[in-house]
């Protein structure tokens, strides 16, 4: 269930090109939040909350990390923000990712400020001894993080749209050394979503999507996306963000 | 006795304070964070004859001080928020408002037959100024005439007390709210949302998928109170308030400018508390700038 609840800034560090990780500590959030979920975090002076995944969890800690990168002035602000200082908080938010007890081997595939919730989601797998295989994508060499843990996880392919560091490329382009697996997730830019629905078209999967929020509740119908079902919507804020593949129109 | 009560047509209010319609859904989300009850009343999402799936995303935008939203009126339709919202709301002790909205005079009286035939619906606001639909809506919020006939169809429709929502974009308000009063409204609703639009600088072009946007929040504030000022002085029957709600202290200044009662709308977005929490500061709000009750700053800014 959501609640608002504070949660303290315990660490802050740029890990990648105006990409921040911040690590939060809250109780409820921490033992209650799953592997897709995010935080809709409020800003001082602003009208919206700013929707970001939960990138990992230490239960033990009672820690939540966030990953996020600095695009507009609301991620500026909360990378000003220095530990110590709590921010509020709606959390945890939306559905995450479905896990599959039978699958054996699933692919991770994550796009730029998509790879996030792969994380964490990731580890989550990992731990329930499911081989995982990740590809993760980025515009250039200077945007890339966390391949470290990825690679703990499983075989990473780090792809680079310009070429700069791993495969040249997109996500797509290494789908063809991947072998075989039970299920795939992805989280990305929607045009990276489209391509890697169109192309693992009949695989079962999961995707998560982005939409401009305005409750992050589901009461406004701010964030709509068509779906396969009767009622013809789904709320990415309430429905998803996480949605079978085969259930949304992208 | 309560201090907070405010009555109007139709409405036993135990407090002035309602969410605005659109921005709160038909209350389920927000009943999981306090108990509705505690609302004086509760303005539904807009109902239209069929389900309507709305405009395409981006559908909101931050402003400075505010929002665009262009969500197009997407709702399930009367029959089925009949069947299935306003039965739910019903479990809670306070008033359900049902927002009405159309494209055609028959369609706000279809609406306004069906909601009148349900026992648990105590008041219907006429939506005649959504700026985010191609016909209709905006069309009967510009111009008197057709915001007169609207109203005495829905009021001939249904035996429910009618407060006809206005629309800000419009050069004399006064105007509008006179005729709608001729034409038998029960009470006004002020203001909606004014027409906005944002530019991508990515893209270089307009952010939202409709291009235009109905902006709302604290940057609209003093347009919704410089109307309600304006109209206070002109109509009899009584004013709920709305724009840029987000503290007691701006509840008390919609009061002051000659509303009976005030609606929070974008506030719930950023605080799902934020109605429950200006319920429980109110009293002390009055009680500092020196009034007994709610019912005493009605209008005070207007008639001294
Ligand atoms: C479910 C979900 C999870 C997300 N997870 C992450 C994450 O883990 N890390 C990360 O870096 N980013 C993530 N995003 C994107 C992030 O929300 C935006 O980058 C951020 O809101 C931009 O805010 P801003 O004020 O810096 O930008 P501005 O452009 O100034 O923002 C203006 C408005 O647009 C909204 N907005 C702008 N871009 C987006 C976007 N891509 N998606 C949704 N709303 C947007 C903002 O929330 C704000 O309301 C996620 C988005 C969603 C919907
Ligand atoms: C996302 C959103 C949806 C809205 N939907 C409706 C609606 O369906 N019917 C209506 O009469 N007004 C609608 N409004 C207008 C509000 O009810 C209110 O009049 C306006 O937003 C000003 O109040 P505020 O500044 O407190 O939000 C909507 C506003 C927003 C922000
Ligand atoms: S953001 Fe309001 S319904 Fe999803």
């Amino acid at each position: 269930m959501i609640t608002k609840e504070n949660m303290r800034i315990l660490a802050k560090s740029m890990i990648a090109l105006d990409t921040i990780e911040m690590v939060l500590e809250n109780k409820y959030i921490s033992q209650t939040a799953l592997p897709g979920q995010f935080l809709h975090i409020f800003l001082e002076g602003k009208t919206l909350r700013r929707p970001i995944s939960i990138a990992d969890i230490d239960k033990e800690m009672g820690t939540v990390t966030i990953l996020f990168k600095v695009v507009g002035s609301g991620t500026k602000q909360l990378a000003s923000y220095e530990p110590g200082r709590e921010i509020d908080v709606l959390g945890p938010s939306g559905n995450g990712f479905q896990i599959t007890e039978e699958d054996s081997t699933v692919l991770l595939i994550g796009g730029g400020i998509g790879v996030p919730p792969m994380y964490y989601l990731g580890k989550t797998l990992a731990k329930q001894n499911k081989k995982v295989i990740s590809i993760l994508g980025f515009q250039t060499k200077a945007n890339v993080f966390y391949e470290e843990k990825f690679n703990q996880l499983g075989y990473t392919f780090i792809v680079t749209n310009d070429g700069s560091y791993g495969e040249k490329g997109f996500v797509t382009d290494v789908f063809h050394k991947v072998g075989d697996f039970d299920r795939y997730y992805s989280c990305g830019p929607l045009p990276m979503l489209k391509t890697v629905t169109n192309e693992l078209n009949g695989k079962p999967g999961f995707i998560s999507l982005e939409e401009r929020m305005g409750c992050g509740v589901g009461a406004c119908f701010a964030c709509v996306i068509p779906s396969k079902d009767d009622k013809g919507y789904k709320k990415i804020c309430s429905d998803g963000p996480v949605f079978d593949a085969r259930e949304v129109s992208l | 006795m309560n201090k907070l009560a405010v009555n109007l047509p139709g409405l036993h209010l135990k407090n002035p304070i309602m969410p605005a319609s659109g921005c709160f859904g038909f209350g389920r989300e927000y009943s999981e964070f306090y108990d509705l009850s505690k609302l004086g009343a509760i303005m539904m999402k807009a109902a239209t004859a069929e389900m309507r799936f709305g405009n395409g995303t981006p559908r909101v935008a931050e402003t400075t001080a505010g929002m665009l939203n262009a969500i197009g009126l997407q709702n399930p339709g009367v029959k089925e928020i009949i069947e299935n919202e306003v039965p739910f709301l019903a479990n809670f002790d306070t008033n359900i408002i049902a927002n009405i909205a159309g494209s055609t005079i028959e369609e706000y009286e279809m609406v306004a037959k069906m909601f009148n035939e349900t026992n648990d619906v105590h008041a219907l606001e006429l939506n005649i100024s959504c700026p985010n639909v191609k016909e209709g809506g905006i069309q009967f919020g510009t111009d008197p005439k057709m915001a007169a006939k609207v109203t005495s169809v829905v009021k001939e429709a249904s035996n429910l007390p009618v407060y006809v929502k206005l629309s800000p974009n419009v050069p004399d308000i006064t105007r509008m709210a006179k005729a709608v009063e001729e034409a038998g409204a029960d009470g006004l609703s002020m203001i909606n949302t004014l027409t906005g639009m944002q530019i991508d600088l990515r893209s270089k072009r307009p952010l939202l998928a409709n291009k235009t946007g109905g902006l709302s929040g604290p940057a609209i504030k003093p347009v919704a109170i410089r109307m309600i000022y304006e109209v206070k002085q002109h109509v009899s029957i009584p004013i709920i308030g709305m724009g840029g709600v987000n503290t007691a202290e701006d509840v008390l200044e919609f009061l002051l400018a000659g509303a009976s009662a005030v609606a929070v709308g974008t506030a719930n977005f950023a605080n799902p508390f934020v109605c429950s929490e200006i319920i429980d500061e109110l009293p002390e709000t009055l009680k500092k700038y020196g009034f007994d009750t709610a019912l005493d700053a009605v209008g005070k800014a207007v008639m001294e």
